[in-house]
């Protein structure tokens, strides 16, 4: 009996367990759901004159039923209203579809080389691929400044080798194709390091088996490596695909004027026109739009578990 | 099982035949990783229907060679050849030899129909063809109703069951088994070798099982190729392998014995002829009946298994040769058989087991109690290697 009742109060919990429970809580309420909650208001108010420029946030709980009145939706009906946000989001979700695809194309065949190299080389390899973070992130993009631009080390070495005339340059700075070379650049790890941790894990003997029931290695690689490793390509995708849509740094950078954003485009409402409800709204819309992929995320990270 | 012929052991050896032509045979074989050598100039013949089993301790090269067979490995040197063509170079894929892995290897991300169905999708089988022979191979291992199922909601039988049909549905010409039923725990593992046996009877395949267990090796092969350290030491049948070991080594590997070492006093007869040799171990007389390899002077070691010693509180009537004095040490008791540890007045152990025949719990031999350990002239056997 005596010890019945001592695994009763094992299980009540304490408050300390309580505490510990509580603190990934408190912090995603003060930094996560606080500042949504504050961004979701400011969004549905007007522009105002003002410091900060918006119409106030809060004016006692007297006021609760006068500050519900003038909450309104026409922000978001202004965003349908300009094609510019539309466009925007078009040319975001294009964007980080192309660049995904890219640097699965890329990151595969470095993920599954490393994943098949000697276990004793491997965390050397897995270091190289982290090492650039190291390194600032925004330097990293200045530093494609100047390879890309006209008069950069790019254009050098295609002159020095010949492939380009004394008088040519590379025009492709401030394109979409910089954009393009410097987030495949920028994300090649968040998609690497995911790939390569469903394909290390593989086990070996299934190819092997594969090959002795008739099936030649590149036949097996599609029938049994890569639906074994959609975790990873999955989780991979995702990891790029959604802060590439809000990306800003990276297309302000080495886009041109025509690459459209909608973290561009959101920067300028907010820094350029001063008009915070507007922008709000912009990065409410943003944020329900990156709500599926985040889930198909979630989803998928429980199946691994 | 598919029209069960019954396990009817035939009277099988064609390697008795001098005419029969093997269906497998390892040319001088050489297999070096870097600087160590897995398999050292190994010659071994292997005849179609055979259950050919390769034993050894881990490392001495058993599954190198069956790698080597399957194509995973080339040989540095030598050839192996299958019905006489010369199988080097042929990638795994193009080989008539399926294999069932140690640790099954199934197909995660396929279910239980779909692995098993994979290796005849590769050939480009109609699909009537293909799932008549899945429906089939589930049956002959009794998985029906787990057609649909993933590898991962199934029991360790039963993914082993599977291995098992996926690797012999495409009625490979030689089946090669590596450590198949290590994962099992004892009467599931006892169970399965005769299913084996059942299995390779009534599809008439030849298969080469790999194991450490001398046990198994012993229950189900026509023939035990013992291995240490890249060479066969002995290939022969279950019962020679026990009964007339080649050497210490094999004496020792398989099942339990009493090695006395010695010297041989006297022959009888001319070196392989039958007749008595007469040794003494360190103050033993010996006389063993058997084709006598040894001459006179031969450091040598006399070999008898436990259960051919007879054991009695009783002193017989020839106490020259053939028979111990010792002290009860310690019994070994075993359900149905009983061993006990007699210790020599010169400290060595000798081993002799007995039968359990009634259910006496009192025992009349108990620790403490002085034997006499005998054998007769045709038990134990003279050891040269």
């Amino acid at each position: 009996m005596a010890t019945v009742s001592e695994t009763h109060t094992a299980k009540k919990p304490s408050p300390a367990r309580w505490l510990v429970v509580a603190v990934p809580y408190v912090w995603l309420l003060l930094f996560f759901a606080a500042p949504f909650l504050i961004i979701l208001k400011i969004s549905l108010s007007d522009t105002a004159i003002a410091m900060p420029p918006y119409t106030p946030l809060f004016q006692g709980f007297g006021a609760l039923g006068d500050f519900a009145s003038k909450l309104d939706f026409e922000n978001y009906l202004f965003l349908t209203d300009d094609p510019l946000y539309i466009r925007s989001y078009l040319s975001s979700l294009r964007i980080a579809v192309i660049s995904t695809f890219l640097l699965l194309l890329i990151g595969y065949p470095m993920a599954l080389a490393m994943a098949r190299a000697p276990t004793s080389l491997r965390p050397t390899l897995v270091m190289l691929v982290i090492l650039p973070f190291w390194t600032s992130f925004l330097i990293r993009v200045y530093a494609w400044i100047g390879i890309l631009k006209p008069d950069g080390l790019l254009t050098l070495l295609l002159q020095t080798i010949g492939l380009l005339g004394p008088n040519e340059q590379v025009q492709i700075f401030r394109t979409d194709i910089a954009v393009f070379i410097g987030i495949v650049y920028s994300y090649l790890p968040f998609m690497v390091l995911p790939l390569y941790a469903a394909l290390e894990k593989m086990d070996n003997t299934l190819l092997e088996a594969a090959n002795d029931l008739g099936c030649p290695p590149l036949k097996a690689f599609w029938k049994i490596t890569f639906p074994l490793s959609l975790p990873g390509v999955v989780a991979g995708s995702m990891i790029c695909f959604i802060p590439i849509t809000g990306e800003f740094v990276i297309p302000d950078l080495l886009g041109g004027a025509d690459t459209l954003m909608i973290g561009k485009t959101l920067w300028t409402e907010f820094f350029g026109n001063r008009d915070w409800p507007l922008a709000s709204a912009v990065a409410v819309i943003l944020l329900v739009m990156l709500v599926v992929p985040i889930a198909i995320f979630q989803n998928q990270q429980k199946k691994v578990v | 099982m598919a029209k069960s012929l019954g396990p009817v052991k035939r009277k099988f050896s064609p390697w008795t035949d001098p005419a029969a032509v093997p269906f497998i045979r390892f040319e001088n074989i050489t297999k070096r990783f870097g600087d160590f050598t897995a398999v050292d100039n190994l010659t071994l013949d292997i005849y179609e229907r055979e259950f050919f089993s390769l034993l050894g301790p881990s490392g001495c090269g058993k599954t190198t060679l069956m790698r080597m067979l399957a194509g995973f490995e080339e040989p540095t040197e030598g050839r192996i050849l299958l019905q006489g063509k010369d199988i080097s170079g042929v990638p795994p894929y193009r080989r008539p030899t399926n294999m069932m892995f140690q640790s099954y290897a199934l197909f995660p991300h396929m279910t239980v129909e779909k692995n098993v169905a994979f290796g005849l999708e590769q050939d480009n089988l109609p699909k009537g063809e293909i799932s008549a022979r899945v429906e089939e191979m589930l049956k002959l291992v009794k998985l029906e109703p787990f057609a649909k199922r993933k590898p991962n909601q199934l029991s360790g039988g039963q993914r082993q069951r599977v291995a098992l049909a996926r690797s012999l549905a495409k009625r490979p010409k030689v089946l090669l088994l590596d450590e198949p039923l290590g994962a099992l725990d004892k009467k599931l593992r006892e169970e399965t070798q005769f299913e084996l046996m059942d299995i390779q009877t009534n599809l008439g395949l030849t298969f080469l099982i790999v194991t450490h267990d001398q046990e198994e090796a012993m229950t189900v092969s026509d023939r035990i190729a013992v291995m240490d350290r890249g060479v066969i030491v002995q290939v022969a049948t279950p019962a020679e392998i026990y009964e007339a070991p080649n050497s210490r080594y094999v004496a020792d590997f398989i099942g339990d014995i009493n090695i006395l070492e010695g010297t041989v006093v006297s022959t009888e007869s001319a070196l392989g002829a039958p007749g008595a040799v007469r040794i003494d171990c360190d103050g033993i007389a010996v006389a063993v009946e058997q084709e006598c390899q040894a001459v006179k002077g031969d450091k040598v070691a006399f070999a008898i298994r436990p259960e051919k010693v007879r054991i009695s509180p009783d002193q017989p009537a020839e106490t020259s040769v053939n028979a111990v004095y010792g002290e009860v040490w310690d019994i070994g008791y075993l359900g149905d058989f009983s061993v006990f540890l007699v210790k020599l007045a010169d400290d060595r152990i000798v081993r002799a087991a007995q039968a359990n025949v009634s259910r006496l719990v009192d025992r009349p031999i108990t620790f403490g109690d002085m034997v006499w350990l005998t054998w007769p002239l045709d038990a134990g056997l003279v050891l040269t290697r």
